[in-house]
C-alpha cells in the first residue's frame, strides 16, 4: 500500500507545458477546497481554537518550532531510530529468510516459530519489550526491528523459493560454484521479492515507530513531539508534528524505494520498465 | 507420492521440536530464576493466568469490547471507503479530487492521530473506532479502486452488446469482476484495523480492550496477564485471517469463477 501515492503522482499525465500548469491545478485544488473548510469552521469558533485552530495558527507554530530547531531534532531522531530498527530487521530477516528459502531443515525449524509470533500485531508486544528493556531507545529500536522483521523474512523466503530450478540448474551445469550461484542467481532472482519485503517492513516500522514513541517515553520523537503536545492543548503544534510526519513518510517511499528498485530490480531485468 | 508424505512427516515432526525446544527453552530461562519471576512467569503460569480469566469472563469482556471497536470501525471503513472507491474508478472527476487529499493523507500513521482525536473525541470507544476506521480506509479504497479499474474493458463492452442495463452491469460484471481485489482490500483493511485496535487502546486508555489490559498490566508488572492477551489477540487475528476472510474468498471470488479454486 505504501506506493500508491507514488501512484497518485505519476498518474498525473506528463504533458508538456500548459497542462502541467493544469496539473498543478488540478492537484492543488482538492486541498485549496479543504483548506478553506477547515479556515471556515475554524473561525465561525464551532469549535474551541485551542482545539481546532486555524490554518496560521498551525503554520506558525510549524514554522517557530522549525526555526527554534526543535522540529528539526525530534525528525532527526526519529528517522534514526527508524533507520535503527530498519537495519536490525533488514539484516536478520534477509539472513532468516535466505535461510529458510535454502535449507529444507531451516526451513521446518524456523516456519512454526515464525508464523506463531507473526500473527500478533507488533504494538501488543510493547508493554513486554519496555518490561524486559526497560523504557527508552533500546525497547523502542528493538520493538520496531522486530515487528518489521516478519515481512522480510515472509518475502525474503518466498522469494529464494521462487527463483526457477532451471535457472539454479544451468548455472550449476555450467560449472559455477556456490558462491556465484548465490551472487548471480539467487540473489538477482530473489531481489524483487527481497525488495518488497524491505517495502513492506520499511511500510510497518513507520507506522509502529510513532505510537512505540508515544509509549517508550524516549526523550525526542515526533511521536513523543505529539502526544506531549497534547497536555498543553498545543493542537497547532501537534498537527505541525502530523504534517512533518507525513511528509517524512511521502519522502521514504518517493526517493528511498523507488530510486533502490529503479537502480537494482530494473536494471537487472527482472521486472519490465512500466 | 509417499516420498512427499515422508518429507511432509519429517517437517511436521521436526517443526514441533523446535516449537518445544524455544518452550524449553523459555521455561528453564524462566525456571532459573535469573531474571525476576514477575517479568519471565513460566508458561504453566501464563497458561493458569489464561484460564482463570477466561473462567471469570474478565477476557471475554475485554476481547468483547475490542471486538466490538474493531468491527464497528472496519464496518465504517467499508461502508464509507468501497463506494468512494468504486466512485474514484467510474468518474474521473470524482478520482482527481479524492486522489491528492488521499495520497497526503495515506503517510500518516493511523497512530499519529490517536493524541488529536483524543483531544476531539476524548478517551474511549469514539477515539478507538475512528483510528480503526482511519486505518482501515486507505486499504479498503485503494484496493476498491484499482479493482474495479482492473475489470477487463472487454467484458463491459460484451455485457453492453448483450444489452445488459448500467445496473446490471455494475452488480454483474463489475462487483464480480473487482472482487478479488475488494477482498485482498478488506484482508488489508482488516490487518491494519487489528493493529490500529491494540494500539489505539494502549494510548487512549479506557477500561476494557485487549490493548488496555496489556498496558495495564505492566505497570503492575504482570506479565504472565500480558503474555495472556497476547495469545488471545493472536488467536483471534488467526481465527479472522484464516476463517473469516477464508471463506468469504471461497463464497464469492472462487465461486465467481475469478480466480483458480486449485489455490485452495
Amino acid at each position: 500500500m505504501q506506493d500508491t501515492a507514488a501512484i497518485a503522482l505519476q498518474d498525473a499525465p506528463p504533458n508538456a507545458g500548459g497542462d502541467r500548469l493544469r496539473t498543478i491545478w488540478r492537484n492543488a485544488f482538492p486541498f485549496i477546497v479543504v483548506g478553506a473548510l477547515w479556515e471556515i469552521v475554524a473561525w465561525l469558533g464551532v469549535f474551541p481554537r485551542q482545539l481546532f485552530p486555524t490554518l496560521e495558527d498551525i503554520a506558525s507554530s510549524f514554522v517557530e518550532l522549525t526555526l527554534n530547531g526543535i522540529l528539526l531534532h525530534h525528525s532527526i531522531e526519529t528517522v534514526l531510530r527508524l533507520l535503527a530498527g530498519f537495519a536490525l530487521a533488514a539484516v536478520f530477516g534477509v539472513t532468516i529468510g535466505m535461510l529458510m528459502g535454502r535449507s529444507r531443515r531451516a526451513e521446518d525449524c524456523l516456519l512454526p516459530l515464525v508464523s506463531v509470533l507473526a500473527p500478533i500485531p507488533g504494538l501488543a508486544y510493547t508493554p513486554l519489550f519496555l518490561l524486559w528493556f526497560g523504557p527508552g531507545e533500546i525497547s523502542a529500536v528493538l520493538l520496531v526491528g522486530f515487528v518489521s522483521m516478519f515481512a522480510v523474512i515472509y518475502n525474503t523466503w518466498t522469494g529464494v523459493k521462487a527463483v526457477k530450478e532451471i535457472w539454479l540448474r544451468s548455472a550449476q551445469s555450467m560449472g559455477a560454484s556456490n558462491r556465484r550461484i548465490f551472487r548471480h542467481v539467487i540473489l538477482p532472482g530473489a531481489l524483487p521479492y527481497i525488495l518488497t519485503g524491505l517495502r513492506l517492513g520499511l511500510g510497518q516500522a513507520w507506522r509502529i515507530l510513532v505510537a512505540v514513541e508515544m509509549l517508550a517515553a524516549v526523550p525526542w520523537g515526533l511521536g513523543w513531539l505529539i502526544f506531549g503536545a497534547r497536555k498543553f492543548l498545543n493542537t497547532d503544534a501537534m498537527m505541525a508534528g502530523v504534517m512533518v510526519i507525513a511528509l517524512i513518510g511521502l519522502a521514504l517511499e518517493k526517493f528511498v524505494f523507488q530510486k533502490i528498485e529503479n537502480y537494482t530490480v530494473v536494471r537487472w531485468g527482472m521486472i519490465g520498465r512500466t | 507420492m509417499s516420498e512427499e508424505r515422508q518429507q511432509r512427516n519429517r517437517s511436521i515432526l521436526r517443526g514441533s521440536l523446535a516449537l518445544l525446544a524455544t518452550a524449553a527453552f523459555y521455561e528453564t530461562l524462566a525456571r532459573s530464576g535469573i531474571f525476576a519471576a514477575a517479568l519471565l512467569p513460566t508458561i504453566p503460569d501464563v497458561l493458569r493466568t489464561l484460564w482463570n480469566m477466561m473462567a471469570d469472563g474478565t477476557m471475554e469482556l475485554h476481547a468483547v469490547y475490542t471486538l466490538y471497536r474493531v468491527l464497528f470501525g472496519f464496518f465504517l471503513a467499508v461502508v464509507f471507503a468501497l463506494p468512494l472507491g468504486i466512485l474514484m474508478a467510474r468518474f474521473k472527476r470524482v478520482e482527481n479530487f479524492v486522489l491528492p487529499l488521499v495520497s497526503a493523507l495515506m503517510p500518516i500513521p493511523s497512530f499519529a492521530l490517536v493524541p488529536l482525536f483524543m483531544l476531539w473525541f476524548g478517551i474511549g470507544n469514539l477515539c478507538t473506532i475512528l483510528i480503526v476506521f482511519y486505518a482501515a480506509s486507505f486499504p479498503m479504497l485503494f484496493n476498491t479502486w484499482s479493482g474495479v479499474r482492473a475489470v477487463n474493458p472487454l467484458w463491459l463492452r460484451a455485457a453492453g452488446s448483450m444489452g445488459a442495463d448500467e445496473h446490471k452491469l455494475f452488480w454483474k460484471v463489475i462487483i464480480p469482476g473487482a472482487s478479488p481485489f475488494i477482498i485482498t482490500g478488506m484482508r488489508q483493511a482488516f490487518l491494519r484495523c487489528w493493529i490500529a485496535v491494540v494500539g489505539a487502546e494502549m494510548i487512549a486508555a479506557s477500561d476494557w480492550g485487549l490493548g488496555w489490559v496489556i498496558f495495564d498490566a505492566k505497570e503492575f508488572l504482570n506479565a504472565d496477564i500480558m503474555l495472556a492477551s497476547l495469545i488471545v489477540i493472536g488467536a483471534i487475528g488467526f481465527v479472522f485471517e484464516r476463517v473469516v476472510f477464508g471463506s468469504l474468498e471461497r463464497f464469492t471470488v472462487y465461486r465467481w469463477g475469478m480466480v483458480r479454486a486449485a489455490k485452495g
